[in-house]
């Protein structure tokens, strides 16, 4: 069993299309809804990964089910090629972190003291705040951007600090893999681009891999080095955003007419939705 | 230096450790305050003897006499309340921790009244005091499973458990009267006293067992299960994330929780509001957010211990069961936090 604890191991050689993450023949239900069967996916390794599709395309369902939140009906997510419903809870939890939709502050935390809960699975009984916590949690504040907001109560910030905080808190678990689900969410447009813009630095900069579902296929097309698009539980396309954002694709998976043009700003595929006039209406 | 707030770290050799002085002091203040109520308790009564003759006499160094009436009489009754005020605000901080609101408690979800419920059956029955005991256990830990499997789906969540214990509560107090109906006259008279919450006449029969349980579960809950509670205040994602088994954490908590409110009640009586209260007053003391459970504890002591001094001189020449003393308070505190989250917009 290998252990890794540190981000920098991401960037160590790995084969071309290694994935450390996959999910192989995966049933996702919730209750007695089945929201996918037989999913097949795998995570590039290094990657920004970005999960698009329409509302209740079950990519949320997934990351949550590669994140071991969701337990597969059938089938079995590998993490180094393990079982991950088998491996130790704090293990997984040195080498996959997650930022959930919805967390909740305790009541008049400090910034500081939320990030550092990120270390928790570093620690045990006898090591509780070593050196090196302190030390983690000091530049995961200063990668995000909230160092000067340390000693503020998490509950006084605005929502696009207070987002940059749990990725600080998330950052501090130093996992080489790190899932977003909906990070952009009730955040306004300059937030949104914010955040996006810290995930592809953590990305380009310390080499982790990262998954990330948005709503926004435009932004989606613009971060992400990967991009997975599903429809009613399966996956539709997966590659590059230029292979798999073009007109036909997205009318397919969103059934939104469109005509694809480069982005002036950054040359990846922008989507521009036909008038609606000139729109129909298909399923 | 230390990037968290309020907290002190020891560190020697790959030893770290971290506390934070301002919840040690306010656990260290209630539990100097719990001794201190408790030498008085045994020295008051019939027969008063001053805080020194107390502490004598406990070390084995008093007259035969006040030995009997320490020793023997008072101390078991004071031993038991201190217990009996620990375990109940342990419960209480687990439970209000657990479904995140602070109207979890024993009493409020209906674990206590469950206690009445088999104490009661076993009255009607015509058991002993020990197997009243016995069938308040059974009757607490019935509950607990009874409320666990109703209110779960898709994990537990935390306004689904408070309402679900309501009802529940309700159903049980219900129950209760129904079967005190039933009970012979004199047994009645004994029943009402309990179901107040007593701790009139009480020996080393009621405070051994739950010396027992607290002695195992103590550990096992702060040592073992404190930290990953408090991330679990976060959400159960957030929870999940960091590497916590939420389902088996909160699984072994519910457990330790219902046990003790049940013990407890068995040892004493359902005593209200001391679950609800005390883990309140020790956040505000220790000015922590998250469970506390360790000040809590000793609050609770030290509520219990001084409920119990109140109970016994407040009117004179009179017991009142402690009981009477801490639903009064208890109400009083249940009113005014009410007052508080409703102009805090929570409720």
């Amino acid at each position: 069993m290998t252990e890794i604890s540190e981000a920098t191991d991401g960037v160590r050689d790995m084969a071309q299309g290694a994935a450390r993450l996959t999910g192989h023949g995966l049933t996702l239900a919730y209750d007695r809804r089945t929201i996918a069967e037989g999913l097949d996916v795998a995570i590039p390794d290094r990657s920004f990964t970005v999960i698009v599709g329409p509302n209740g395309c079950g990519k949320s369902t997934l990351l949550r089910a590669l994140a071991r939140m969701l337990k597969p009906a059938a089938g079995t997510v590998l993490l180094d090629g393990q079982d991950i419903a088998r491996l130790p809870g704090k293990q997984v939890a040195r080498t996959l972190g997650l930022l959930p939709q919805s967390s909740v502050a305790p009541d008049g935390i400090t910034v500081a003291d939320l990030v550092a809960r990120g270390r928790y699975p570093h620690q045990s009984l006898l090591r509780q705040w070593s050196r090196e916590d302190e030390r983690i949690v000091t530049e995961s504040m200063a990668a995000t951007g909230v160092a000067e907001l340390a000693d503020r109560p998490v509950d006084e910030l605005s929502g696009g600090q207070r987002q940059r905080v749990w990725i600080a808190m998330a950052l501090a678990q130093q996992t080489p893999l790190l899932l977003l689900d909906e990070p952009t969410t009730y955040l306004d447009i300059a937030h949104q681009l914010e955040i996006l813009d810290l995930c592809a630095r953590l990305h380009r900069e310390e080499g982790r891999t990262l998954v990330a579902v948005l709503h926004d296929l435009n932004q989606a097309a613009r971060y992400a080095t990967h991009l997975i698009a599903m429809r009613d539980g399966r996956v539709l396309a997966e590659g590059t955003p230029a292979e798999v954002v073009t007109a036909e694709r997205v009318e397919e998976i969103f059934r939104l007419p469109c005509r694809v043009i480069d982005d002036p700003e950054t040359g990846t595929p922008l989507v521009v939705p036909a008038a609606v006039r000139s729109r129909v209406v298909v399923g | 230096m230390s990037t968290r707030t309020g907290t002190k770290t020891i560190r020697t050799g790959g030893i770290s450790l971290r506390c934070r002085p301002r919840s040690l002091a306010a656990g260290a203040a209630c539990l100097l305050f719990a001794l201190v109520m408790a030498v008085v308790c045994l020295g008051s009564g019939d027969y008063t003897m001053s805080p020194g003759q107390v502490l004598r006499t406990l070390l084995g160094q008093g007259a035969p006499a006040d030995d009997f009436i320490v020793n023997e009489l008072r101390l078991p009754r004071v031993v038991t309340a201190l217990l009996v005020g620990a375990a109940l605000a342990l419960a209480g901080a687990l439970f209000q921790s657990l479904v995140r609101n602070p109207l979890g408690s024993p009493d409020v979800l209906g674990f206590t009244q469950g206690a009445a419920t088999g104490a009661l059956l076993v009255v009607v029955a015509g058991g002993g005091s020990l197997a009243l005991a016995g069938g308040a256990v059974a009757g607490g830990v019935t509950t607990g499973l009874l409320i666990y499997a109703l209110a779960r789906r898709d994990g537990l969540h935390g306004y689904r458990l408070v309402l679900t214990g309501i009802g529940v509560a309700a159903i049980l107090t219900g129950v209760n009267g129904y079967l005190l109906t039933r009970t012979k006259l004199t047994d009645a008279a004994r029943v009402v006293l309990w179901l107040t919450g007593s701790l009139d006449g009480r020996g080393w029969e009621n405070a051994t067992p739950l010396l027992i349980v607290l002695a195992v579960l103590v550990p096992v809950v702060l040592l073992g299960c404190e930290r990953p509670l408090r991330m679990l205040e976060m959400g159960d994602d957030a929870a999940h994330a960091l590497g916590i088994r939420v389902e088996r954490l909160r699984m072994v908590l519910l457990l330790a929780a219902v046990l003790l409110a049940a013990f407890a009640s068995a040892a004493a009586g359902p005593v209200n509001f001391v679950a609800l209260t005390a883990p309140q007053l020790a956040r505000r003391l220790a000015k922590a957010p998250g469970p506390n459970l360790l000040p809590s504890m000793c609050l609770g002591a030290a509520l219990l211990v001084s409920c119990d001094w109140l109970a016994q001189r407040l009117v004179g020449g009179h017991q009142l069961p402690v009981g009477v003393i801490t639903g009064v308070l208890g109400g009083g505190y249940l009113v005014w936090l009410l007052a508080v989250q409703r102009k805090a917009g929570r409720i």
